[in-house]
């Protein structure tokens, strides 16, 4: 479902931040990409929503190669895929309801749909009444929860989740973490990046591990240099 | 659209300073553009009143048979490129020149002054080419005398007016490129204060047309509004200065409505650029 193959990225001040990256995840799967600060997690999430493009290699999802895709493409990608970040990224001026409405909203649901999907949604994420707060209402882990909502919307294959507890206490932490293993075991594939090595361990998942830009251990192949 | 018109409302309300600044900004670009236009259409319509004054005179003969002279005032009414033509005979010349030259009003007799045939041109046919082959072709009269027209006025009066519409089409493109500029770098702050939002449309999978949706509506919502606050303060400005300097003309309904839509037009094209520079960047 989605493979590196051979990738490399190089910014043009910063120099080389990924090189000969190789691996696969497949339908279902829950990946931790692990990885000290600067490793290039985050770049290689962004491959996977087509938000940066290899300088060599491809990125293939869901069949197609990003770097074939035009800017159209891209947002056709992007609606099969869910994406949370550390900092939530939600709309300080909308309600928790609005923010995940927003997001079937753009895609052109039915109107009619809306209101009862985002209802599901909340519930989904434990937050069923909380729907007409405001983010600056809601506490971290709350937030979380609405990004978490928002990036289902649209019945993702895959959620990717980049740091989504760097900002969360333990218990907060571990209600997100729990919620993310209830949809990927639903059938959503997660890929999820951390510093959390705790969790890691604790979790028993694939874990890919990043240094300097490249695969350092991959748990699925057992072996350094990744599938 | 009914969310686009939804966002771009809700855009409005949410930073109202921001909007108010945009519209001004706008406007007082199209202000400036406005007096500009309003001197260009007041020299425009000074040149024409003078133009109008282009008139050919053809002398008769004297002793010319009234049905010669009559074909002649005939065939010039025929023209294409005649306004007018009429004959003025010996005695209304001599009246017209004791009317216009009152100080040399006793030294004139009749037998004097011939009759003539004095011709108005059309728009568009008062320049010296034009006035020339009128002039010749009634020249070609064996019965007229001779066919005055005071060319080198007309060459001047020409050359005036060319200068006058080279600058003004310079001058005009400069002020409308500069109210551009202004108007995208306005509009830009308004898409820069909503690169979060953008943002997250972009990640939900919005396209690139959508996201433009609201900017566009905004940018033509501003640019209508600035174009009417320009055309109000233009109005100011034309009834001070028509009251304390000089009688000057407005714009008629139609330069009116042109400029709201020019203002429309540039709020559109601002946001356009703005919003999609915003795009290519991320």
């Amino acid at each position: 479902m989605i493979r590196f193959a051979h990738v490399h990225k190089e910014f043009p001040r910063t120099g080389a931040a990924l090189t000969d990256v190789n691996f696969q995840v497949g339908k279902g799967e829950f990946v931790f990409l692990t990885g000290p600060s600067g490793a290039g997690k985050s770049t290689i999430l962004k491959m996977v929503y087509a938000a940066e493009l290899p300088t060599q290699g491809q990125v293939w999802v869901a069949g197609q190669s990003t770097a074939s895709l035009r800017r159209s493409g891209v947002a056709t990608l992007r609606r099969k895929l869910g994406v949370v970040f550390q900092d939530f990224q939600l709309l300080e001026d909308r309600t928790a309801e609005a923010n995940i409405g927003f997001a079937l909203e753009v895609t052109s649901a039915p109107p009619d749909t809306i209101g009862p999907k985002v209802a599901r949604l909340l519930a989904q994420v434990g937050l069923p009444s909380k729907g007409t707060a405001l983010p600056g209402e809601l506490s971290g882990g709350e937030q979380q929860r609405v990004a978490i909502a928002r990036a289902l919307a649209n019945d993702p294959m895959v959620l990717i989740a980049d740091e989504p507890t760097g900002n969360l206490d333990d218990r907060a932490t571990r209600g997100v973490f729990q919620l993310l293993r209830d949809i990927n075991a639903a059938g959503t594939a997660v890929i999820m990046a951390t510093h959390d090595l705790d969790l890691v361990r604790r979790a028993e998942c694939r874990t890919i591990e990043i240094n300097r830009g490249q695969v350092v251990f991959d748990s699925a192949a057992g072996a350094t240099g990744g599938a | 659209m009914r969310l686009a018109l939804r966002e771009a409302l809700r855009s409005l309300l949410s930073a109202p300073l921001l909007g108010a600044l945009s519209v001004t900004t706008i406007a007082f670009s199209l202000f400036a553009f406005g007096l500009f236009g309003l001197v260009a259409v007041n020299i425009r319509e000074t040149l024409r009143t003078v133009e109008e004054r282009v008139e050919l005179r053809a002398f008769i003969v004297d002793g010319t048979p009234i049905e010669a002279t009559s074909a002649l005032l005939g065939d010039a009414q025929a023209f294409p490129e005649v306004l007018s033509a009429t004959l003025v005979t010996p005695a209304e010349a001599l009246e017209r020149a004791r009317r216009e030259l009152q100080e040399f009003a006793d030294v004139f007799e009749s037998a004097m002054l011939p009759a003539s045939i004095d011709v108005h041109l059309r728009e568009g046919f008062r320049d010296p080419a034009s006035v020339r082959v009128v002039a010749e072709r009634l020249a070609t009269y064996s019965f007229v005398d001779d066919v005055r027209y005071g060319e080198e006025w007309v060459e001047k009066l020409y050359r005036l007016r060319t200068i006058a519409g080279v600058a003004g089409t310079t001058l005009g493109t400069t002020f409308a490129v500069v109210a551009m500029i202004i108007i995208g770098a306005t509009i830009r702050m308004t898409v820069l204060a909503r690169a979060r939002e953008i943002e997250i449309m972009r990640l939900v999978g919005a396209t690139d047309s959508f996201i433009r949706g609201p900017f566009l509506i905004e940018g033509f919502v501003k640019g209508v509004l600035g174009g009417v606050v320009a055309l109000l303060l233009t109005f100011v400005a034309h009834q001070v200065l028509t009251r304390w300097l000089l009688s000057a003309a407005f714009f008629d309904a139609r330069l009116s409505l042109l400029g709201i839509a020019g203002g429309a037009l540039l709020g559109l094209i601002g946001s356009a650029a703005a919003v999609g520079r915003h795009l290519r960047e991320r």
